[in-house]
């Protein structure tokens, strides 16, 4: 338990301030955890449990039919599917662009033209073309109706590329020039010295890159008219939010009486924030840095 | 080098630069099946009829409204927090309500909103409560009147536990004598925070404040796009989803272009006008 020592200066705080700081708190972190605990208890609610409705934080009588109907197979598989595989590809596409570009950027001095480069990234800062300029460039490119369209635009991030730019610039000079002594050129010392000094900051931009990727919705609602190629984000719109009934789900008779739609919907949400959750508390840790580093101007 | 370097350059300018281009329909009576070459040219047509199209002035008002909700609301909200979580003795209790705060920034807006439908909703947890005591339900989430402090409300939840990560870095970088040299001068806890800790952080606040108010025509795009059909265009339409339902939706393409070719230029010029702004009040601009 570390408790940071009180100053002999500081007066201990009077017990109604103290009681006060705990409700708040209290309050804070309840409003924040208590849905996602509603929403997990409903997804493993049987009937039953849905009927009597109110406040369910562990349902009377469990089941988890909805997850066993969803992950039978259909719409919601192939939709985990689908963002599981643009997530991981889209997050090693941005990195190695980001990393390639953050690190061609440490040495503004004695490369001609990498000034204007970084002025070109960081001018997307200020600006951005809009959705329909956006919409008509996926367009010509021909990117409509591919995973490309939901991938690409999106691969360098300013705010990330300055990130790992600052990390990589704060790499003693010392350790790169020797490097190249030895004979290494840009690219290995990049990949032998540079990345694995950096993992901390790797693992943060990565995660804001497969975080921002996992749960877009509007880039596949605007390029992908195919229903089928759907990521889950964009399913769980249509299903829970709009109401749009999946079929291939809720006519599943082989187990029995069906589950109530709001567990089919409540674990679908599950399942789509499940890979957050997971890679959450390992990545934790990193953040404050990542995103401070982020917040000195690049 | 150059090797490292040119994929990026190319991605920036092919997906960041080159779009800029397709602004040129903003001039056109655009048809997709025309395209740029074939679509006649209107001049500025596109833009007086900004003026004459009510449903513009409504996505505009209700755009600045939100912008305005969300300075009284949602602007102070991580500043309140992290004095709060700064006043804490206890290392570990601060960390633990940091991770269950941080947590909601990483949640999408679809799970969010899914999420909020589910205990706010018609048919919800709350209206359930409600309805078993026999009282009456009220459906906060399809509710006109309540739809833009709903909004900013959402974002509080979502983005008040990240937002104070970076008043926590300066409340932190605050001299430990200064608190000292104020107890032994006699001031209490309050008196501390509003003398010392405040102004400790004064030029954060001043900082974000300014590029908040640069971005006063963006409000949550994606947030708005998902539940505007639950109260329709009159009370929640913004100027980004005027651009997505008129144009790419209603196939309205001049004119939506139009309206995000000011927006977008009007926010950019809020930006460098906000970032002049910080330099000439002393503090640390952002570029």
């Amino acid at each position: 338990m570390a408790v940071r020592v009180r100053p002999i200066w500081m007066e201990r705080p009077s017990i109604p301030t103290q009681a006060l700081k705990t409700v708040i708190l209290l309050a804070i972190v309840g409003v924040m955890v208590l849905p996602f605990v509603y929403i997990l208890a409903v997804s493993v609610a049987s009937a039953r449990d849905v009927l009597a409705g109110g406040l369910i934080l562990w349902p009377a009588h469990p089941t988890t039919v909805a997850y066993e109907s969803i992950l039978r197979g259909g719409i919601v598989v192939r939709a985990l599917a689908v963002s599981v595989g643009i997530t991981v590809t889209g997050t090693a596409i941005a990195m190695v662009l980001t990393t390639t570009m953050a690190y061609g950027l440490t040495r503004i001095r004695d490369v001609p033209g990498s000034r204007l480069a970084l002025f070109l990234v960081l001018g997307t800062l200020l600006f951005s073309a809009g959705i329909i300029p956006n919409f008509l460039l996926v367009k010509s490119l021909h990117l409509l109706n591919t995973y490309g369209a939901l991938i690409l635009p999106g691969a360098i991030s300013a705010f990330n590329l300055v990130v790992v730019r600052q990390f990589f610039l704060a790499i003693p000079q010392d350790l790169l020039d020797s490097a190249r002594i030895d004979g290494a050129n840009d690219v290995q010392i990049l990949w032998r010295v540079v990345l694995p000094l950096s993992k901390a900051v790797l693992a943060v931009v990565a995660l804001f890159y497969a975080v921002g990727i996992w749960n877009d919705f509007f880039n596949a609602l605007l390029y992908l008219n195919d229903a089928s190629m759907w990521p889950v984000q964009l399913v769980l719109r249509q299903y829970v939010l709009q109401g749009t009934p999946l079929g291939d789900i809720q006519t599943n008779p082989l187990l029995g009486q069906p589950p109530p739609p709001q567990s089919f919907q409540m674990a679908i949400v599950v399942l789509g924030t499940l890979p957050i959750l997971v890679v959450y508390p390992f990545l934790q840790r990193y953040f404050t840095r990542g995103v401070l580093t982020g917040a000195i101007k690049g | 080098m150059y090797a490292l370097l040119l994929p990026g350059v190319l991605f920036v300018v092919v997906f960041r630069y080159v779009p800029l281009l397709g602004n040129v329909i903003a001039f056109q009576d655009y048809s997709p099946y025309l395209g740029f070459a074939d679509s006649a040219w209107v001049g500025l047509q596109n833009f007086a009829d900004l003026f004459t199209t009510p449903d513009v002035g409504t996505a505009l008002v209700n755009t600045l409204v939100i912008s305005g909700l969300q300075l009284v609301l949602y602007f102070p909200a991580p500043i309140a927090l992290a004095l709060l979580l700064n006043s804490l003795m206890s290392e570990s209790i601060k960390r633990a309500v940091q991770s269950v705060v941080y947590l909601p920034h990483f949640i999408g807006w679809v799970i969010v909103v899914s999420i909020w439908q589910q205990v706010l909703g018609g048919d919800g947890l709350v209206n359930q409560v409600l309805r078993t005591s026999g009282l009456h339900t009220v459906n906060v989430m399809a509710n006109p009147d309540f739809f833009k402090p709903l909004m900013v409300l959402q974002d509080v939840w979502k983005e008040v536990g990240w937002g104070t990560i970076i008043f926590l870095a300066a409340l932190t970088a605050i001299d430990l004598s200064l608190y000292e040299s104020a107890a032994i001068d006699g001031a209490g806890p309050w008196r501390r925070l509003r003398h010392v800790s405040l102004p400790g952080i004064r030029g954060v606040v001043v900082l974000l404040l300014i590029l908040r108010l640069g971005s006063i025509l963006t409000v949550g795009f994606e947030q708005i796009l998902l539940q505007e059909p639950n109260v329709g265009a009159q009370a929640g339409q913004v100027l980004d989803t005027f651009v997505y339902f008129n144009g790419v939706v209603a196939g309205d393409w001049g004119l939506s272009a139009a309206v995000g070719l000011v927006k977008g230029a009007v926010g950019t010029m809020l930006v460098v006008g906000a970032n002049w702004a910080v330099k000439r009040l002393g503090e640390e601009g952002v570029f």
